[in-house]
């Protein structure tokens, strides 16, 4: 035994005694079976089952992997601007990364949710929210590119977004970091005042196109909002969403937003919110946003919106309740059937079960109330209880079903996952996670039909997991089959960014659907050619128009001349109709503009400022024939 | 042996002729030959159908990922419009249709046996020309091309497989080109029944 072996077998004994100790059932720590290679191996020209779909947390991308043999196929940029193929720096996408802030290019993605139909998922979209700068984003399962960017007015750390309802009528997106509304600069301790608010948003989808709009906005106390999930089923008509903080505490919140033992869930009745809405309820409210929206193979459109509907809970009755749940609550998931809402108090000693049921039945009887919060009633917290899990590890933060009447639950600070069974509340296995999970993913996510084989775990930390690579390892996750009825490791593998939550989505789903090419004929780009012939240079005063064309292996006009100082926009067209053979476009020593990747049959533009005289390389990237190296040709700025 | 060629066909055999003939307009609504080219970086495989007016790719985008292909070994570009004979295609298989309509209106034995003359002559003239098609196509390379290999030459099959650098290209018939092999084979059917019932003396 070397001493790597020894560390990580004593690692092993201590987070496993420390289960145990904490777990009076004394469930099994997952073993590595000898066959998992076997089971996480796709042989060469073979697919893999599954698509996961992993946010970047702090870089602002999401990226697409193959479960189970966890190799990774895509980046696939969101918020963030991605050199390698120019997004948020071509004129065609840089709108895309347009806020009321400026142009903002990053963000941090934390979640991924999967459009749905019928609370199964239906392999449209993906949604990602950004935190940062709040805002949402929809991401195009033909063409696994972002097509669409909401700005979410009125919020400050756009958190508990965007979670789906069961058709995907709406995305909720809550704000986690409570802030004035409308803005002003107030005494910052008068958020113990109350002088701090959140809010909820409900955005709608167009079921066709997906276009996303903001139809209204409700004003929730100052709390600090977590995460959300909504229901299915009986549940459909609602959302829950966690908060924290409720202490409003404005200082050191480690100590100050921990002191009640319970915080709440609260529970949204989103119908009755549109209903109230629909009734003239709401009111007009400020708040300015961007709509950025990317046409098929067009520019994109960005506009300016002014102003939101905004509802206040007192003038909605019904439509809100606060479910007291320990302690800081994370995570906030519905079970398949729609009953059970579980709660995942990041300091809590149990998991907390609410039943739907019961919450239909007490929410409008004074006797199971305590308080009202902003005219939100209250309810007491054994008046909606389901059940406990108790002692069930340290730190439990989100949980995840798999459709077989089996919960799994992340625990941030006992680095595991423990699997229950609902109804009983008993823990069957601990599985030990490397190190300090936070979301789990489990195919078909959150839906309505979960594909119950394979579970991830998503990772803050690795430390001994990957040789070393300076002071920052890479973020990692985790791959177990939970098919049997022992769960069991198959592999963990690095990822790109923190892969903060994901959506793992049967590869039957999407494979087929996936585009090729854009179709040449339907290509309505205003600068855009569709053939050789079409290829030239206009001069409009100091601005030049290159129409270029590429296709194997030449650019047309191939050599350019231009004066100093001109703005040259180069309009490539790529030609090509062919799948897979995307051509590059890079000017020696661009200072603003990188590389453009334009895929067969679309138009991008690369904007130059035309520097002192000379004679200026410009060439494809992408390797893309015998000839590519041949790809290349000459600008002549003259003085 | 002259009364056999002046025979009125029998009903049966007259109903068979119009039956081809009506088969036979199905060739304009399906590709008559097909060549596909199978190379490691299209693992999906190419394909060009011809038609009796024109040629298109299997997908498409075929035709034009061919060209693409092709135009490193500077052939010059298959387009329809490059290619006179699929003008007057139509017509000869219009002639053929009209020829049955007429032979069931005057059902004579000599006017299947002519049928059969056009088509075994047409057929060889078809065959004659798509031959030298292929074999301009395949030979009269640009010398500037980029990929000059000495000595070598493109010229698909006119039926089978032949390898030509990384590619292999087959050529074979298409379901227009089974109606039309379906539709000689039906009246020399037709013939040797006529023969022998007049052997037979009925
Ligand atoms: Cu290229």
């Amino acid at each position: 035994m070397n001493y790597k072996t020894l560390i990580k077998s004593v690692l092993l004994i201590i987070v496993g005694t420390t289960a145990l100790a904490f777990c009076k059932k004394g469930a099994a720590t997952a073993t590595l079976a000898s066959d998992a290679a076997k089971k996480v191996y796709v042989a060469p020209g073979e697919k893999d089952e599954v698509y996961a779909f992993l946010s970047g947390g702090f870089n602002g991308q999401m990226s697409v992997y193959g479960i189970p043999s966890a190799r990774l196929f895509k980046i696939i940029p969101v918020f963030s601007v991605f050199p390698e193929n120019g997004y948020g720096y071509d004129e065609e996408t840089k709108d895309m990364l347009k806020t009321t802030h400026g142009y903002v290019p990053w963000d941090d993605s934390h979640h991924v949710e999967a459009s749905m139909t019928e609370g199964k998922q239906d392999g449209r979209w993906l949604f990602l929210n950004a935190n940062n700068t709040p805002r949402l984003a929809r991401i195009d399962l033909k063409a696994f590119e972002t097509k669409e960017i909401l700005e979410i007015p009125n919020s400050a750390g756009n958190h508990a977004s965007p979670f789906a309802t069961e058709n995907t009528e709406y995305l909720m997106a809550a704000t986690r970091f409570s802030v004035p509304i409308p803005q002003s600069s107030v005494p910052i301790e008068n958020f113990s005042k109350g002088d701090f608010k959140g809010t909820v948003t409900m955005v709608k989808v167009e079921p066709k196109t997906g276009r996303l709009s903001i139809e209204l906005q409700v004003l929730v106390p100052g709390f600090d909002y977590d995460l959300s999930h909504c229901g299915k089923g009986k549940s459909h008509d609602w959302c829950f969403f966690t908060s924290y903080n409720t202490e409003q505490a404005h200082k050191m919140l480690e100590v100050g937003a921990s002191k009640n033992d319970k915080d709440y869930i609260l529970a949204f009745n989103w119908v009755r919110a549109k209903q109230c809405l629909d009734q003239g309820k709401a009111t007009a409210h400020s708040g300015e946003y961007y709509r950025n929206y990317l046409p098929e193979n067009k520019p994109v459109v960005s506009e300016k919106i002014s102003g939101v509907k905004m509802l206040h809970p007192k003038d909605c009755s019904g439509m809100m309740y606060y479910l007291p749940t320990p302690k800081s609550p994370h995570g906030t998931d519905v079970d398949p059937t729609g009953e059970y809402i579980v709660g995942g108090g990041k300091l809590a000693t149990v998991i907390p079960v609410h039943s739907f049921t019961k919450l239909m039945e007490v929410k409008d009887k004074p006797e199971h109330r305590t308080a009202e919060i902003m005219n939100i009633p209250v309810l007491k917290y054994e008046s909606t209880l389901a059940g406990e899990v108790k002692k069930p590890c340290l730190g439990p933060l989100h949980t995840e079903f798999d459709g077989q009447g089996y919960a799994y639950t992340s625990c941030f600070v006992s680095s595991e996952v423990v699997k229950w069974e609902l109804g009983t509340w008993e823990v069957v296995q601990h599985l030990p996670a490397y190190y300090s999970v936070g979301h789990l993913s489990i195919v078909g996510g959150s839906s309505k039909e979960p594909y119950g084989k394979y579970l991830i775990a998503l990772n803050k930390i690795t430390k001994d997991r990957y040789l070393p690579v300076g002071m920052e390892l890479p973020q990692s996750a985790q791959l177990y089959d939970i098919s049997g009825r022992k769960a069991e490791l198959l592999s963990d593998f690095p990822t790109v960014g923190e892969p903060h939550y994901s959506q793992m989505i049967p590869a039957k789903l999407l494979m087929d659907k996936a585009a090729k090419i854009y179709p040449l004929e339907e290509n309505k780009h205003p600068y855009g050619i569709k053939s050789e012939k079409e290829a030239r240079v206009v001069r409009e005063g100091n601005t030049v128009r290159v129409y270029m064309s590429q296709i194997r292996s030449h650019f047309k006009p191939d050599t350019i001349e231009v004066k100093r100082g001109d703005t040259v926009y180069f309009h490539i067209t790529n030609l090509e109709q062919d799948f897979d053979i995307p051509h590059g476009f890079a000017v020696s020593g661009a200072p603003e503009m990188p590389n453009l990747l334009i895929m067969p049959g679309q138009t991008r533009t690369f904007k130059w400022k035309a520097p002192n005289p000379g004679i200026y390389p410009f060439y494809c990237t992408d390797f893309c024939s015998a000839l590519h190296q041949e790809m290349q040709q000459y600008i002549r700025v003259t003085p | 042996m002259k009364s056999f060629f002046l025979r009125k066909l029998n009903d049966k055999n007259r109903l068979l002729v119009i039956g081809v003939g009506l088969v036979l307009v199905g060739v304009f609504f399906t590709p008559i030959w097909h060549i596909s080219l199978d190379a490691p970086q299209y693992p999906e495989g190419l394909g060009m159908q011809i038609w009796v007016n024109r040629v298109v790719g299997s997908t498409p985008y075929d035709l034009k990922n061919i060209n693409l292909l092709n135009h490193y070994i500077g052939m010059q570009e298959i387009a329809s419009e490059s290619i006179p004979e699929l003008l007057f295609m139509p017509y000869v298989l219009g002639y053929l249709i009209f020829g049955a309509l007429v032979t069931f209106f005057y059902p004579r034995i000599w006017m299947v046996c002519l049928g059969v003359f056009n088509f075994a002559v047409l057929g060889a003239v078809g065959f004659y020309d798509f031959w030298r098609w292929e074999y301009n196509y395949g030979h009269n390379l640009n010398p500037e091309a980029p990929i000059v290999v000495p000595g070598m030459v493109y010229q698909p099959p006119l039926l089978g497989c032949k390898e030509m650098l990384n590619i292999t290209a087959c050529s074979y018939p298409s379901i227009g080109g089974m109606i039309l092999f379906a539709a000689v084979f039906t009246l020399l059917f037709l013939l040797w029944t006529e023969r022998r019932r007049f052997l037979d003396g009925i």
